[in-house]
C-alpha cells in the first residue's frame, strides 16, 4: 500500500499540470486531498508495519541487463520518515492555502517533490533511490525560483547546483560500487553483501557520505540551506527543512553507512587528533551544531534564524549517525522526524502567519509591531514551537537530542561537551527571536499606533490553525510518548548496524 | 560481388535516392504552380515515405553484408549494430522532415528535401562501410549535403557565413582524412579495414612504422571534425547558429549518429579482427594509440564544451557547445571499448537518444525563433504563458540533456559510464568518468538558464505563440518518447540488443 504514496503524488502532479487555469480553489482542494490521502496511506503503513521488520512492497525487474530492480520496501526507518513526509505534505498544503500566483503549477511542483521524497524513503534499490533523489531536485528549483522571495533566483540556482553536485558525487560512488561489486545487482541488500574491499570502502565512503551530507546541511557545505530556506515560499521552506534535508541524512545512513561499513574504521594513523572518517564527520557535525547556533544568534532576519537553526539541528542527526551505536543512531532517526515537524512549524509561523501579514521579517520592524497583542495566536504558537526547538522535555526534540548525546558520550565525551554549547546557544537564539519578534517593549511612533488601529491584520484562517495544531500536536505526542516511534525505529536500526541485514 | 548483390545490399540507400528523385520530379514538375504550404507538405511526406521504405528494406536484410567474391573482403556490413544505427538515422531524418512542414526559409523545397535524403544516404553508407574508400565516399556524400543545407536560407547572411565556414573546415578535415587513408594504404597495401588491422597487428614494436601513428592522428582529426570533438569543433557553434533550423537539427542528429556509428564500427573491428582467423601475437601499438587519442579528444571536449556553454546567450550556440560536451562523453565510451557488445550498445543507446532529444530541441528553438525573430535567451521569456505545451516539451528535453532521471538522457549516461567502468575500473577511466559526471553537474546550470527564462522570469510579451499542429504533435511525440524511454529503459535497450543476435 505504501507504494501508492508515490504513485498518488505523481498522478496528482500530472492532473494539476493539466488542470485548466483560473481555478485556484480546485487546485488547492485537489492538492490537499492528495496530501491527506498520502498521509492516510503513511499512517496505515506505519500501523500495519508495527513489530515487523523489512516488508517488500513491489519488486519488478526494471533494467534486466544491469540488474536494476524497481524494488520498493519499508523497514522501521522508512516507515517513520514516510509518516513525516505525509505530515509535512499536509501541513505544506495548508500553509500554502493563500498562494494565488500560478496555483496549479505550484501544487504540481509541490506534489512532484513530495513524490520524489516518498520514493527515496521507500527505495531499496540503490539505483531507484538515486533516481527519486534526483527527481526531487528540479521541483525544488522551480518552487523557489518562481514563488520565492529574497534573492530567489540566486538561492534557487545555488540550491539546485549544490544538490546536483552532491548527487554527482553519489553517482560516481554508485558507479564505482556497482563496477567493483560485479554482482550485477543494484539492490541495497545485495550490494551490502557483495563484500566490497576495505580499501575501496575507505575512499568511496567519504565520497558518498559527503554527497548526501551536502543535502543534509553538513558544515561547511551548508550554505545553500539558509539562503534556500529564506528565499523559498513557506511551503517549500517547510519541505526543505522538514523532509529534503532528511533525504540527505537518510542517504548517509541507508547508503553511506550501510554499504560501506568499513569506511568508518580507523585509518591506522591519526592526523590532528582525527583517526578515521568517523572522527572527521563527527567533528564537522559538531562544528555545524555550534556554528549554526552562533550564526542564528546574530541574525536580523527572522527567517534566517530558523534557517541557521536547521543547520544546527541537522548537526545532531549527523553526530548521531557517527556514533554508530544503537542509541545514537536511533536518536538520529528520531531527530530527523522531530526536526522535520518542528522546523516545519517554525517556518510556517515565520513565513506564513507572520510575514504574510506584516510583510517584513526584520526584527527591527517587528519589534515595533506588538505582535504578541495583535497576533496572539502566532505568538503562542511560536512559544510552543520554540520550546520544542530548544529541546525542552515534553517535546520530541528533547528525546531525540538526548539519545544522540548519550550515544555520542559513549564514543567521545568531547563531542558532547561541544554540542552542549550548541544547545545553550540554541536556547539563547530562540529566546532572542521570541522576545524581539513578539514580546518587545519597544514603543512605536504615534503615527504607527494610529495605523495599527486603522489597519487590523487579517484574521487567522482555518488552514493555519489546523496546520499548527497538527504539527505542534505531533511534536508533543512524540515527546510525551516517544515509544510510539522508537519501537518502530529501534529494530530497524539494530538490523542496519548489524551489517547489511537491513 | 556482382551487381545483383550490390543492388540487394544497398536497397535501403537506393530507396532513399529514388525518393529524392521523386521529390524533385513532383516538386519541380507537378507542383510548380502550387502554394508553398502544399509543396512543403508533399515533399516532406514523400521524404518520410522514402525513409519508411528504406527502413523496411533494412529490416529485411540479413547479416551477410557485401564482399568481394575474389578476396572475400567486406565492403559493407548489413544487420547487427549497423542496422540499428541506420534505422536511427532514418527515423531522425523523418522527424527532421516532419519539422520542416512549418518552415518558410526557402522556396526551393524540393531541392531541400532531396538534399536531406541524399545526405541521409551518405549517413547510411558510412554506418555500414568497412572499406576506406566507401567510408570516404559516404562521408563526402553526407558532408556535401550538409554544406548545401546550411547555406539554404539564401536571404540570410548568417546562413551563408555558416556554410562557408563549415565548408572550409570540412574540406580541410576531409583532406586530413584522405591523407591519413593514403598513408594507411601505403603502409598496408589495402583499403579494407579488416586487412589493414590484420597487417598492423602483425607488426612487432620495432616494425611499427611511425607513419602509422601519423595516419591514426590524421584519421582521428578527420573523424573528430565530423563529431565536433575539441579541437576540431570550431565549425559547430557557427553552423548551428547560422543554418536554417531543420538543417541544424539534421546536422546535430543524423550526421552525429552516422559518424559515431562509423567510430563504433572501427572500434568493434579493431577488437574483433581475429574472431574468425587463427590467433596470433598482437602488437598493441594501434589499439593503445587509438584509445589514447580518443581519450584526449574526449577529455578536451567535455571540459571545453561544458565551460564554453556556460557563457552562451544564443540558445543555438548553447546547443552546439552542449553537443561538443556530449560528444566528449560518447568518445569516452569509445576510448574504453569492450570486446563484448556492451560498449557498442551503450554508445548506440546514447547517440540515438541524444539525436532524438536534439531534434526536438531544435524544433522548439525553430518555433520560438519564428515567433520572436531570434534565438537569444530573452526570446524564451514567458514561454510557459505563451505556449504551455511547447514550454513543457522544452522542460523535458533540456532536463533529459542535463541527465536528470527518469528521463532518457540519464539512462544513456549511466549506461555509458557503467560500460566504461565495466571495461576497466582502473584509476584513469575512473577519473575520467568522475570528470564526466562532475561536468554533467555543471551542465545543469546552462540548461536551467533557458528553462529559467521559460518558466521563472517575467514575460515581456505574453501574446500566445502559435506552433503548427504537426510541429507541435511531433514535438510532443518526441517529449513523450523521452519520458517513456526514460521510465522503461529496457525498451530501447532490448531493441538494440535484438540487432546484436
Amino acid at each position: 500500500m505504501l507504494a501508492w504514496t508515490i504513485y498518488l503524488s505523481f498522478a496528482g502532479t500530472l492532473v494539476l499540470a493539466l488542470l485548466p487555469k483560473g481555478r485556484p480553489a480546485l487546485a488547492r482542494w485537489l492538492a490537499l486531498a492528495v496530501a491527506v490521502a498520502g498521509l492516510g496511506l503513511a499512517v496505515q503503513g506505519f500501523v500495519a508495519g508495527m513489530g515487523q521488520g523489512r516488508i517488500t512492497i513491489v519488486d519488478l525487474p526494471w533494467v534486466p541487463s544491469m540488474g536494476v530492480h524497481f524494488l520498493l520496501a519499508a523497514d522501521g526507518i522508512s516507515r517513520v520518515l514516510v509518516l513525516l513526509t505525509g505530515l509535512a505534505a499536509v501541513a505544506g498544503v495548508l500553509f500554502s492555502w493563500n498562494i494565488e500566483l500560478r496555483t496549479n503549477e505550484f501544487f504540481a511542483f509541490f506534489l512532484a517533490l513530495i513524490g520524489g521524497v516518498y520514493g527515496v524513503f521507500l527505495s531499496f534499490d540503490l539505483f531507484l533511490l538515486f533516481v527519486f533523489y534526483e527527481v526531487a531536485i528540479v521541483p525544488k528549483y522551480f518552487l523557489i525560483a518562481i514563488w520565492g522571495s529574497t534573492r530567489r533566483e540566486y538561492a534557487a540556482m545555488k540550491l539546485a547546483l549544490y544538490s546536483f553536485v552532491g548527487s554527482a558525487m553519489v553517482l560516481i560512488g554508485l558507479l564505482a560500487a556497482y563496477a567493483t561489486a560485479g554482482s550485477h545487482s543494484t539492490g541495497l541488500v545485495e550490494l551490502a553483501h557483495a563484500g566490497l574491499p576495505v580499501s575501496f570502502q575507505m575512499w568511496c565512503f567519504p565520497l558518498v557520505f559527503t554527497g548526501f551530507a551536502i543535502l543534509a546541511g553538513m558544515w561547511p557545505f551548508h550554505t545553500w540551506a539558509p539562503t534556500g530556506h529564506v528565499a523559498a515560499p513557506t511551503a517549500a521552506s517547510m519541505l526543505l527543512a522538514g523532509v529534503v534535508m532528511k533525504l540527505g541524512a537518510y542517504g548517509c545512513l541507508r547508503v553511506g553507512i550501510a554499504l560501506f561499513p568499513y569506511g568508518l574504521d580507523p585509518w591506522g594513523f591519526s592526523f590532528a587528533g582525527l583517526g578515521s572518517w568517523r572522527d572527521v564527520f563527527a567533528v564537522l557535525a559538531v562544528v555545524g551544531i555550534v556554528y549554526g547556533a552562533l550564526v542564528a544568534l546574530v541574525q536580523t532576519d527572522f527567517k534566517f534564524v530558523i534557517g541557521y537553526s536547521s543547520v544546527s539541528h541537522m548537526g545532531f542527526v549527523l553526530l548521531g549517525l557517527m556514533t554508530l551505536n544503537q542509541i545514537g543512531v536511533t536518536g538520529a532517526v528520531l531527530q530527523m522526524f522531530s526536526h522535520g515537524i518542528i522546523a516545519g512549524l517554525l517556518f510556517a509561523i515565520v513565513g506564513r502567519i507572520v510575514y504574510d501579514r506584516t510583510h517584513t521579517r526584520q526584527f527591527a520592524e517587528l519589534e515595533t509591531m506588538h505582535l504578541s497583542k495583535r497576533l496572539p495566536f502566532a505568538a503562542w504558537a511560536f512559544v510552543i514551537a520554540g520550546m520544542a526547538s530548544m529541546g525542552l522535555p515534553g517535546f520530541s526534540g528533547f528525546v531525540a537530542e538526548l539519545q544522540v548525546l548519550v550515544g555520542a558520550w559513549k564514543v567521545n565525551p568531547w563531542w558532547v561537551a561541544a554540542a552542549a554549547v550548541g544547545i545553550v546557544v540554541g536556547v539563547a537564539y530562540t529566546w532572542r527571536a521570541l522576545q524581539k519578534a513578539f514580546f518587545s517593549d519597544a514603543l512605536p511612533a504615534a503615527h504607527i499606533l494610529e495605523q495599527e488601529q486603522a489597519h487590523k491584520f487579517a484574521a487567522i484562517t482555518w488552514p493555519e490553525v489546523t496546520g499548527v495544531v497538527l504539527l505542534g500536536g505531533v511534536s508533543l505526542a512524540v515527546g510525551l510518548y516517544p515509544r510510539i516511534l522508537l519501537e518502530t525505529i529501534e529494530p530497524a536500526v539494530k538490523a542496519l548496524l548489524a551489517g547489511g541485514g537491513q | 560481388m556482382n551487381y545483383a548483390d550490390l543492388f540487394r545490399a544497398t536497397l535501403p540507400e537506393t530507396a532513399l535516392e529514388v525518393a529524392a528523385l521523386l521529390v524533385l520530379v513532383v516538386d519541380l514538375g507537378l507542383l510548380r504552380k502550387a502554394a508553398l504550404k502544399v509543396r512543403v507538405a508533399v515533399a516532406a511526406l514523400l521524404g518520410v515515405a522514402g525513409c519508411g521504405a528504406a527502413a523496411w528494406f533494412l529490416l529485411q536484410q540479413g547479416t551477410e553484408g557485401l564482399s568481394y567474391q575474389s578476396s572475400g573482403e567486406l565492403l559493407l556490413t548489413t544487420g547487427g549494430f549497423t542496422a540499428a544505427a541506420q534505422v536511427g538515422i532514418l527515423v531522425l531524418t523523418a522527424l527532421t522532415l516532419l519539422l520542416l512542414i512549418d518552415a518558410d526559409f526557402t522556396h526551393h523545397v524540393g531541392e531541400f528535401v532531396a538534399v536531406v535524403l541524399m545526405a541521409a544516404t551518405g549517413g547510411l553508407l558510412i554506418a555500414a562501410a568497412q572499406d576506406l574508400l566507401v567510408i570516404f565516399v559516404g562521408l563526402e556524400l553526407l558532408s556535401l549535403g550538409l554544406y548545401i543545407l546550411t547555406a539554404f536560407a539564401k536571404r540570410s547572411g548568417k546562413s551563408a557565413e555558416a556554410a562557408l565556414k563549415y565548408y572550409l573546415f570540412g574540406g580541410m578535415s576531409a583532406a586530413f582524412l584522405l591523407f591519413g587513408f593514403s598513408y594507411l594504404y601505403g603502409l598496408t597495401g589495402s583499403t579494407n579495414l579488416h586487412q589493414i588491422l590484420l597487417m598492423v597487428y602483425g607488426w612487432n614494436a620495432s616494425q611499427t612504422a611511425p607513419l602509422l601513428y601519423v595516419a591514426i592522428v590524421l584519421v582521428a582529426a578527420g573523424l573528430g571534425f565530423k563529431v565536433a570533438a575539441v579541437p576540431f569543433h570550431l565549425w559547430a557553434p557557427d553552423t548551428y547558429e547560422g543554418a536554417p533550423a531543420p538543417a541544424a537539427a539534421f546536422i546535430a542528429s543524423v550526421s552525429k549518429v552516422a559518424s559515431f556509428a562509423l567510430l563504433i564500427a572501427i572500434s568493434t573491428a579493431a577488437l574483433h579482427v581475429f574472431d574468425d582467423g587463427p590467433a596470433m601475437p598482437v602488437s598493441p601499438g594501434f589499439l593503445v594509440s587509438w584509445s589514447l587519442i580518443l581519450t584526449v579528444l574526449s577529455t578536451a571536449s567535455m571540459v571545453l564544451g561544458n565551460l564554453a556553454a556556460l557563457a552562451q546567450t544564443s540558445v543555438r550556440r548553447l546547443l552546439a557547445y552542449s553537443a561538443i560536451a556530449h560528444a566528449g562523453y560518447i568518445l569516452l565510451g569509445l576510448a574504453f571499448f569492450s570486446y563484448s557488445s556492451r560498449s557498442a550498445a551503450a554508445v548506440l543507446y546514447y547517440i540515438l537518444t541524444y539525436g532524438l532529444t536534439t531534434v526536438g530541441a531544435f524544433g522548439v528553438v525553430a518555433v520560438v525563433e519564428r515567433a520572436t525573430g531570434s534565438d537569444r535567451l530573452e526570446s524564451f521569456l514567458g514561454l510557459h504563458k505563451r505556449n504551455p505545451l511547447l514550454a513543457a516539451v522544452l522542460l523535458v528535453l533540456f532536463l533529459s540533456l542535463a541527465g536528470i532521471p527518469p528521463l532518457v538522457g540519464f539512462w544513456a549516461k549511466f549506461n555509458l559510464f557503467a560500460a566504461v567502468l565495466g571495461v576497466s575500473a582502473g584509476p584513469v577511466p575512473f577519473a575520467l568518468v568522475a570528470l564526466a559526471v562532475a561536468f554533467s553537474a555543471v551542465s545543469l546550470y546552462y540548461y536551467l538558464q533557458v528553462l529559467k527564462r521559460a518558466y521563472v522570469m517575467p514575460a515581456v510579451d505574453e501574446s500566445p505563440m502559435k506552433a503548427h499542429p504537426v510541429t507541435l504533435a511531433v514535438l510532443l511525440g518526441i517529449a513523450a518518447a523521452v519520458v517513456v524511454l526514460g521510465c522503461f529503459p529496457a525498451l530501447l535497450e532490448g531493441w538494440i540488443a535484438n540487432f546484436v543476435k
